[in-house]
């Protein structure tokens, strides 16, 4: 006869827990809509139809049950990640081929849910990144926050079918990011004071984004409360990205940009809480997730600053998840009784 | 609430406790079933050596079955009556199988044996713990190791502490607790006669702070002696020998060693009341108190006469034995399913929880593991379960071994806390349980290659010798003519290449 106990759990399943950092993610996304306007939804909502139509298939082909593993909710999890990750003016396809490739790539080619290497949803920006940098560098211009109004219907045409509107309508919607901004300013030679004047600005970051990023971080504390997520991670990464633009920003202020600029631009936050704290594609040991944070902090300084691109996060995070199992295996804590 | 002095271990769970349900009511005593059945193996260590025959009048408290060396108990007549078989019974055990068992049909005169107080504290300790290896006390937590066993200590490492457990941190068991209410002095009186065997300068007992009642009567037993009684907060597994010791002291007992090796000695309460009982009273240790419970009627505790079948159990608490129902014997977390309800009440039962949907329903389908580490934040020993879930199901047992499958004390809170719903505990059994089997054919085919590499030298050191003779007898024939100073050169020297031979078959 098989022992079969424990007889009891006390556990939220997966879905729980998946739908609960969905809920996270919704101050973050409202605040995107107040700043930006609608385009952002609609790429959710493209982000989430495409997830679902391309796991059911697969699923289907794979001969695993459908139901349970669409409602396990992390196919979500992913696509929403990608989806507010690439810029809000995006055309249509740009969010359905990156979930479709996140999706499958990304997830059920290292056999769905639980098995992937990869943090599924920077995967997906990274192949759009290298592929289309060009859509992929246009950020839209704070509308709501600079004109005070935005025609929504203009958001639709551009996501449908950019060739509905002007060029002026569209170059007068877009901009770069302000760390694109400030990497080619920088090298006209401009000093970083004169920069940060531009009207994407903020206080702390962007215009906009470092508002959307306080959403975040306040979905990330309802994450640590739900005991969803564990404060390593976050405290880890932020901390060593701060650190690491502190020392550079006092060497040279004119230069680099303050280290709360850095925690509030790009994809900072949301990376802190949402991103690497993905528990299949990062380490589980509590040093593991400390060293985990650091390296990817500082990584992401390091491309910020010294790589091709504007913003490391996606690739950052894709090159620390080669070394989780390595991590894991240095880092295994003290067993009980043990030296 | 606060508490003093103690020393939280990593992990743990807090299920909910279900132990109001068999505390409103007091110790109940069943009456003198129909038939006694009495497993010979009670305990750890060696079946106790049968000591009747069918037919033979007992009386209650004379040793039926005599404990067979050192690590072993013996079993007493629960009342007396008549021996009516021996005989295999089907088991309260995790196996299912049947063993044998002495069954008495009582006489239900209930005529004691002589019964032979020991005033304790005229002998020494030697006399004492071979008066107790007559007893048949054994742990009564559920480890039922043989109880003189564990006052016998080693003279190099003297016990400075004894730790009365008193936490039963399993939900739903409440026996302990029961105890404790209504028989608090007999707790205190056994710990005193405990210390002063082992020697021990201080006895503390440790007690969940779930248990007021419980615990005040134990102060006030407690309130003349130099016992302390300490609160430990209630978390499971904090009953767990090793986890109390580390909840009290703040010492982490490791896996290959025993507490003795520190100078901590562990007790059950119940199990301190039977030396009580035995050694103040001369009352063997013939009945416990068990908790019935769960979807029962009426849950309470009883004192049970060892072999009671658990049908009677039942009855008093409300039951129908008749209806197919599901019991589980310990508690929900590291408890089992009995194999039927027609088993004994034995040693080792302190619990049984009537299942039913409500309470324990059926597990959750499966889903993969998604690394999330909710079960190394449980884990009492601070293990990775998610890792050693991985090489288990994959059978890289090697593997879950260099990640210390074997420190896994399988306490269930890796399954509690699992939003897969994997049985991860399972995977450790099976896991453990191969490595055992592995091992063991191992020795099994080293010990073979060793006998048959011996014989092949007996073989062979036998040809030799075969050849040497037929050397010598056609030396003899060829060489008549020479001389005998030759002759008895050769046999010297044949007789030292004998010599060298059988050295070397030697080493």
């Amino acid at each position: 006869m098989e022992n079969r106990s424990p007889y009891i759990v006390d556990a939220p399943s997966v879905s729980v827990i998946m739908f609960k950092v969905l809920l996270a993610l919704i101050p973050g996304i409202a605040l995107y809509v107040y700043a930006f306007g609608l385009g952002v939804i609609i790429n959710i909502f493209l982000a989430s139809f495409t997830v679902i139509l391309t796991e059911s298939a697969i699923l289907a082909i794979r001969k695993l049950p459908i139901k349970v593993f669409i409602l396990d909710g992390s196919g979500l999890v992913a696509a929403w990640l990608l989806a507010i990750s690439i810029p809000s003016i995006a055309p249509w396809w740009i969010i359905v081929l990156g979930t479709l490739l996140c999706i499958s790539f990304g997830k059920h080619v290292y056999g769905g849910l639980g098995y992937n290497l990869f943090n599924p949803a920077m995967l997906g920006y990274a192949i759009l990144l290298i592929s289309f940098p060009l859509i992929m560098s246009q950020w839209q211009i704070p509308n709501n926050l600079i004109e005070n109004n935005i025609d929504w219907l203009d958001q639709i045409k551009i996501i449908m079918n950019s060739s509905l509107l002007s060029k002026e309508t569209i170059d007068a919607m877009s901009s770069a990011t302000p760390l694109d901004y400030i990497k080619t300013q920088l090298t006209l030679h401009q000093p970083l004071n004169i920069i940060q004047q531009n009207k994407i600005f903020g206080f702390l970051g962007g215009k906009g984004l470092e508002l959307i990023s306080l959403g975040y971080l306040a979905g990330g504390l309802y994450l640590l409360k739900e005991k969803i997520i564990s404060w390593h991670l976050p405290v880890a990464f932020l901390s060593s990205l701060f650190l690491i633009s502190l020392i550079f920003y006092s060497i040279a202020p004119d230069t680099y940009a303050s280290p709360l600029f850095h925690v509030m631009s790009g994809g900072s936050i949301l990376c802190a809480f949402f991103i690497i704290t993905d528990p299949v594609s990062g380490p589980t040991t509590p040093k593991g997730k400390i060293y985990f944070g650091i390296a990817i902090g500082l990584l992401v300084f390091i491309i910020r600053i010294f790589g091709g691109y504007p913003e490391g996060v996606a690739f950052a995070v894709l090159l620390m998840n080669i070394f989780v199992p390595l991590i894991d295996s240095l880092t295994q804590p003290r067993i009980f009784g043990h030296k | 609430m606060q508490f003093k002095n103690i020393f939280k271990f990593h992990g743990g769970v807090h299920p909910n406790g279900n132990k109001s349900l068999s505390t409103s009511l007091p110790i109940g005593r069943l009456p003198i079933p129909k038939k006694l059945v009495l497993p010979l193996r009670q305990h750890v260590g060696r079946v106790a050596k049968l000591k009747v025959k069918p037919g033979d009048q007992v009386l209650k408290g004379q040793i039926i079955a005599e404990a067979d060396g050192n690590v072993s108990a013996s079993i007493h007549a629960p009342t007396s009556g008549k021996v009516l078989k021996i005989s295999e019974e089907i088991l309260p055990h995790p196996s299912g199988l049947p063993d044998f068992c002495i069954t008495i049909e009582p006489d239900f005169k209930d005529t004691w044996i002589e019964k032979k107080p020991i005033s304790w504290k005229k002998l020494d300790r030697t006399e004492l713990i071979e008066a107790l290896s007559q007893s048949g006390i054994v742990g009564l937590g559920g480890a039922v190791f043989p109880t003189h066993m564990k006052l016998r200590i080693n003279q190099s490492q003297p016990i400075n502490t004894l730790v009365i457990n008193a936490a039963e941190c399993e939900p739903f068991i409440t026996c302990d607790d029961m105890l404790m209410r209504e028989r608090a002095d007999e707790i205190i009186q056994g710990a005193l006669i405990a210390q002063t065997i082992l020697g021990a300068k201080e006895c503390v007992v440790g007690i969940e702070n779930n248990k007021i009642e419980a615990c005040e009567a134990l102060k006030k037993a407690a309130q003349k002696t130099a016992i302390e009684i300490k609160v430990v907060p209630t978390v499971y597994p904090s009953g767990d020998a090793k986890r109390l010791i580390y909840l009290l002291m703040g010492i982490e007992v490791p896996k290959e060693k025993r507490s003795m090796d520190l100078g901590i000695q562990v007790f059950n309460v119940a199990t301190v009341a039977a030396i009580y009982r035995y050694l103040e009273l001369g009352e063997p240790s013939i009945s416990r108190v068990v908790t019935i419970t769960g979807a029962v009627k009426a849950p309470q505790n009883y004192e049970a006469l060892f072999g009671t079948p658990l049908s009677e159990l039942i009855i008093a608490a409300g039951g129908s034995p008749n209806k197919t129902k599901k019991f589980i014997m310990g508690g929900p977390m590291m408890g089992f399913d009995l194999p039927s309800i027609h088993v004994p009440v034995t040693k080792a039962m302190n619990c049984v929880i009537e299942s039913s949907p409500e309470l324990f329903p059926a597990p959750k389908p499966v889903m993969p593991c998604i690394r999330c580490a909710r079960c190394a934040d449980a884990c009492p020993v601070n293990l990775q379960p998610q890792e050693l879930y991985w090489f288990s199901k994959s059978s890289q047992l090697e593997k879950a071994k260099d990640y210390n499958l074997f420190d896994c004390i399988e306490c269930g809170c890796c399954t509690y806390v699992c939003p897969s719903n994997i049985p991860l505990v399972q995977f450790y059994r099976y896991a453990k349980s191969e490595i055992i089997a592995q091992e063991k054919s191992k020795e099994a085919a080293n010990t073979a290659r060793e006998r048959n590499e011996f014989r092949l030298a007996r073989i062979e050191r036998e040809k030799k010798e075969r050849a040497e003779r037929h050397a010598q007898k056609a030396l003899g024939a060829n060489e008549k003519q020479a001389d005998d100073e030759k002759k008895s050169t050769i046999a010297a020297a044949m007789e030292r290449v004998k010599q060298n031979q059988q050295e070397n078959i030697k080493t």
